[in-house]
C-alpha cells in the first residue's frame, strides 16, 4: 500500500508522474489537506490566498528550529489547548517541524537532565530559537513565588528569553500577568516584556490562548522569517487587529436593539445581543467570532454567554463583573454601578441646593440693589 | 434715582456655544444612557434603534466637540467677559479675593452680593473645570466611538489613552463624566436663578438676549 498525492490509498507503486512524497505525505497527510491547512493558514494571517503556495513551499523545507516552552505562574491551559486541538492535525504537526528540545509538561527527560537540555540550548543556540513563555512571572520578593530547579522564574526568564530570537508570551498571564496579577496581586505577577523589558516578546493574549493563532504565528515565522506586526499592547494584529463586537455573528442584534434580558429569556432562545448580560465583546481585540476554538466549533457567544474580554491586558481587574457592562466603582459596595452613583449624586446636589435655595430665600442681603418702589 | 442702562455682555458666539452645549449635553446623556442600558425596543431584527441612537449619539458628539472648540477660540477674539482670564480668576491676588468674597456669600458667611458685570470669580473658575470635563468627555469618547475602525487616523491619536487606561476604565469614566457634568447642570441653573434673584443682574436674560441692566446711581 503506498499513498499518492490525494492520500488515498492504491494497490502496487506510488505514480511515477508524481512528484517523490514530501515530509508531509510521508507523515501520512494529503497534498489536498496540506494545501488546504495552507490557505486555511493565509487566511488566518490575513494574508491574500496567493501566499498559501509560498507557505507551502516554506512549510516542506524541513529547518527543526528549536524551541523550548516555559511554564511559570500558570495552569497549563494553554499546554492543555495545544494537545487537545483534536485528533492529529496538521496543525500539530506544523509544531513537530519544530524541534522542542524543552517542555515540562510534554518532556520525556526530568531533573538535572531536562536543565541540561535548557541550559544547552540557551548557549549553543543563542539569538536562533524561540522561546513560548505560559504562566506568570512573579517580582515580589525577589521572585520566590516562583522556582524552577532552584532558579527563580524571574531569572530563568531573562537567561532564556533574553539570549532567544524571540519570546511567544501564550495565554494572557504570560502575556499581562493575567489572573495571577489580578487585585490585590500576592506575588507581584506580571507579564514577560515587562519582567525582561530586553526581550523580544509577541503576545498571543487568551485564556486559553486559540493554538489556531499560535500556529499561524509559527507557520508566518517559519515562511517569512520574522515576526508578524503587532498592536500597542505586543499583540500581531492577523488575529488581534479587531474587536469582538465588530466581528460578531450577534452583532445584528445589537445595532437592531434586541438584547438578552435575563439567561434563558426569549430573547435568549432567538440567539439575542449578550450586551446586557455583561458581555465584553466590545472592550475586547480577538479573532475569536472568526477563527473559533476546538477545531472552528463554536466560541463563547456563539455559545450563548457573553465574552469575559480573557485576552485584554488588565482582564480580570477591568473585565469583572462578568455580568454587567461597567466596572465597579472603586470604594462603593460591590453592588453599586456608576450609575447608581451617579443618579444619587444628582439627587444629592439637587437636595443641597434645594436646601440652600430655602436657606437664601430667607436671608436678608447687605447692599441689595433698591428696592422696586425706588426704582 | 437709578437710571439703567443696559450692556452687551455675552456675545453670539458665547450665547450660541452656550446653548449648543446645552441641547447637545441634554441629547448626549439621553442617548448614552441608552446606549449604556437599552431595553430591547426592535421587534424585528432588521429593526435599527441602537443603531440610530448610536447615530445621533456620534452626530451630536461631533457638534459639541465643535461648539467647545468654537468657545476656546472665542477666548481670544471674543470681548473681555468672554476672555480666557474669566476662568482662571486665581492667577492673581484679585480675583483670588472675588472668589473668596463669592464662597463666603454662597456659605452664608457674608450677605454682600458681589455684583459682576460678566462671570463671578467662582464661577469662572468653575467653568474651568467644566471645560476640563468636555475635553475628557470628547477624549474618552472619541477614543471609544475610534475603537470600530482600528486603522483610522483618529483611533491612532485617540486609542493611545488605552496603552495606560484600559477600555472598561475608559468607559466607566466617560460614564462618570456624564454624571458629574449633570451634577454641574444642577449646580448651574441653582446659581444662576439664586444670582438672578439676589444680584438683580439680570443673568438669565442675559444668556437669552446677550444684554445686563447696569444702575448708575446720578
Amino acid at each position: 500500500m503506498s499513498r499518492t498525492r490525494d492520500g488515498n490509498e492504491h494497490d502496487g507503486l506510488p505514480d511515477p508522474a508524481l512528484p517523490p512524497p514530501t515530509v508531509w505525505e510521508e507523515r501520512g497527510i494529503s497534498r489536498r489537506d496540506f494545501m488546504k491547512f495552507c490557505t486555511a493558514m493565509s487566511a488566518a494571517l490575513a494574508l491574500p490566498p496567493a501566499f498559501a503556495p509560498k507557505i507551502a513551499h516554506a512549510l516542506d523545507q524541513v529547518k527543526r528550529p528549536t524551541l523550548v516552552w516555559l511554564e511559570f505562574q500558570d495552569c497549563a491551559g494553554n499546554t492543555e489547548a495545544l494537545l487537545r486541538s483534536s485528533h492529529p492535525t496538521v496543525a500539530e504537526l506544523v509544531l513537530d517541524v519544530l524541534s522542542i528540545d524543552y517542555h515540562e509538561t510534554i518532556m520525556a527527560a526530568a531533573g538535572h537532565q531536562a536543565e541540561e537540555a535548557l541550559a544547552k540550548v540557551t548557549k549553543e543556540q543563542k539569538g536562533k530559537y524561540l522561546v513560548i513563555v505560559e504562566g506568570s512571572i512573579p517580582m515580589k520578593d525577589n521572585g520566590v513565588y516562583c522556582c524552577v530547579g532552584g532558579r527563580t522564574a524571574v531569572d530563568i526568564a531573562r537567561e532564556v528569553c533574553g539570549n532567544a530570537f524571540a519570546t511567544i508570551a501564550v495565554g494572557s498571564c504570560a502575556a499581562y500577568g493575567g489572573i495571577p496579577a489580578a487585585a490585590p496581586n500576592p506575588t507581584g505577577a506580571v507579564g514577560v516584556k515587562e519582567a525582561v523589558p530586553e526581550a523580544t516578546v509577541i503576545n498571543l493574549p487568551g485564556c486559553p490562548l486559540n493554538p489556531d493563532n499560535l500556529t499561524a504565528l509559527v507557520v508566518h515565522y517559519l515562511t517569512f522569517n520574522k515576526l508578524p506586526a503587532v498592536d500597542s499592547h505586543g499583540r500581531p494584529l492577523f488575529a488581534y487587529g479587531k474587536r469582538i463586537h465588530d466581528a460578531c455573528e450577534r452583532r445584528p442584534h445589537f445595532d437592531a436593539g434586541q438584547y438578552v434580558e435575563e439567561w434563558g429569556d426569549h430573547g435568549h432562545k432567538k440567539g439575542y445581543c449578550l450586551y446586557k448580560m455583561g458581555c465584553k465583546g466590545p472592550a475586547t481585540w480577538h479573532n475569536c467570532p472568526t477563527q473559533r476554538y476546538n477545531m472552528k466549533t463554536s466560541w463563547p457567544v456563539g455559545a450563548g454567554h457573553g465574552c469575559v474580554g480573557c485576552s485584554e491586558p488588565l482582564f480580570w481587574d477591568s473585565m469583572t463583573p462578568f455580568y454587567r457592562r461597567l466596572p465597579n466603582v472603586p470604594g462603593f459596595g460591590i453592588e453599586s454601578t456608576a450609575d447608581k452613583i451617579g443618579a444619587g449624586l444628582a439627587v444629592a446636589t439637587a437636595a443641597a441646593f434645594a436646601g440652600h435655595g430655602v436657606i437664601s430665600g430667607m436671608r436678608h442681603d447687605k447692599g441689595k440693589p433698591e428696592d422696586h418702589e425706588e426704582a | 434715582m437709578t437710571k439703567i442702562t443696559s450692556k452687551y455682555v455675552w456675545e453670539v458666539p458665547v450665547r450660541v456655544t452656550h446653548w449648543v452645549n446645552f441641547l447637545a449635553i441634554l441629547v448626549l446623556s439621553v442617548t448614552g444612557i441608552y446606549i449604556g442600558n437599552p431595553k430591547s425596543l426592535a421587534l424585528a431584527p432588521s429593526g435599527y434603534v441602537m443603531g440610530w441612537v448610536r447615530f445621533i449619539h456620534f452626530v451630536v458628539a461631533y457638534a459639541f466637540t465643535i461648539s467647545v472648540l468654537a468657545r476656546f477660540w472665542w477666548m481670544y477674539k471674543g470681548n473681555r467677559y468672554a476672555n480666557w482670564r474669566s476662568f482662571v480668576p486665581f492667577i492673581n491676588a484679585d480675583g483670588r479675593h472675588k472668589m473668596g468674597r463669592m464662597f463666603r456669600y454662597y456659605v452664608f458667611i457674608s450677605k454682600e452680593v458681589p455684583y459682576v458685570e460678566g462671570h463671578n470669580a467662582l464661577a469662572g473658575a468653575t467653568y474651568l473645570l467644566v471645560f476640563g470635563l468636555y475635553l475628557l468627555s470628547i477624549v474618552t469618547g472619541f477614543a471609544l466611538y475610534a475603537e470600530y475602525a482600528p486603522d483610522s487616523v483618529m483611533f491612532k491619536l485617540f486609542g493611545l489613552i488605552f496603552i495606560p487606561f484600559s477600555s472598561q476604565g475608559v468607559r466607566l469614566f466617560h460614564h462618570i463624566l456624564m454624571w458629574l457634568l449633570i451634577g454641574f447642570a444642577i449646580h448651574h441653573i441653582y446659581s444662576a436663578w439664586l444670582m438672578d434673584v439676589k444680584e438683580r443682574g439680570g443673568v438669565m436674560s442675559a444668556i437669552f438676549g446677550g444684554y445686563k441692566p447696569l444702575r448708575e446711581k446720578e
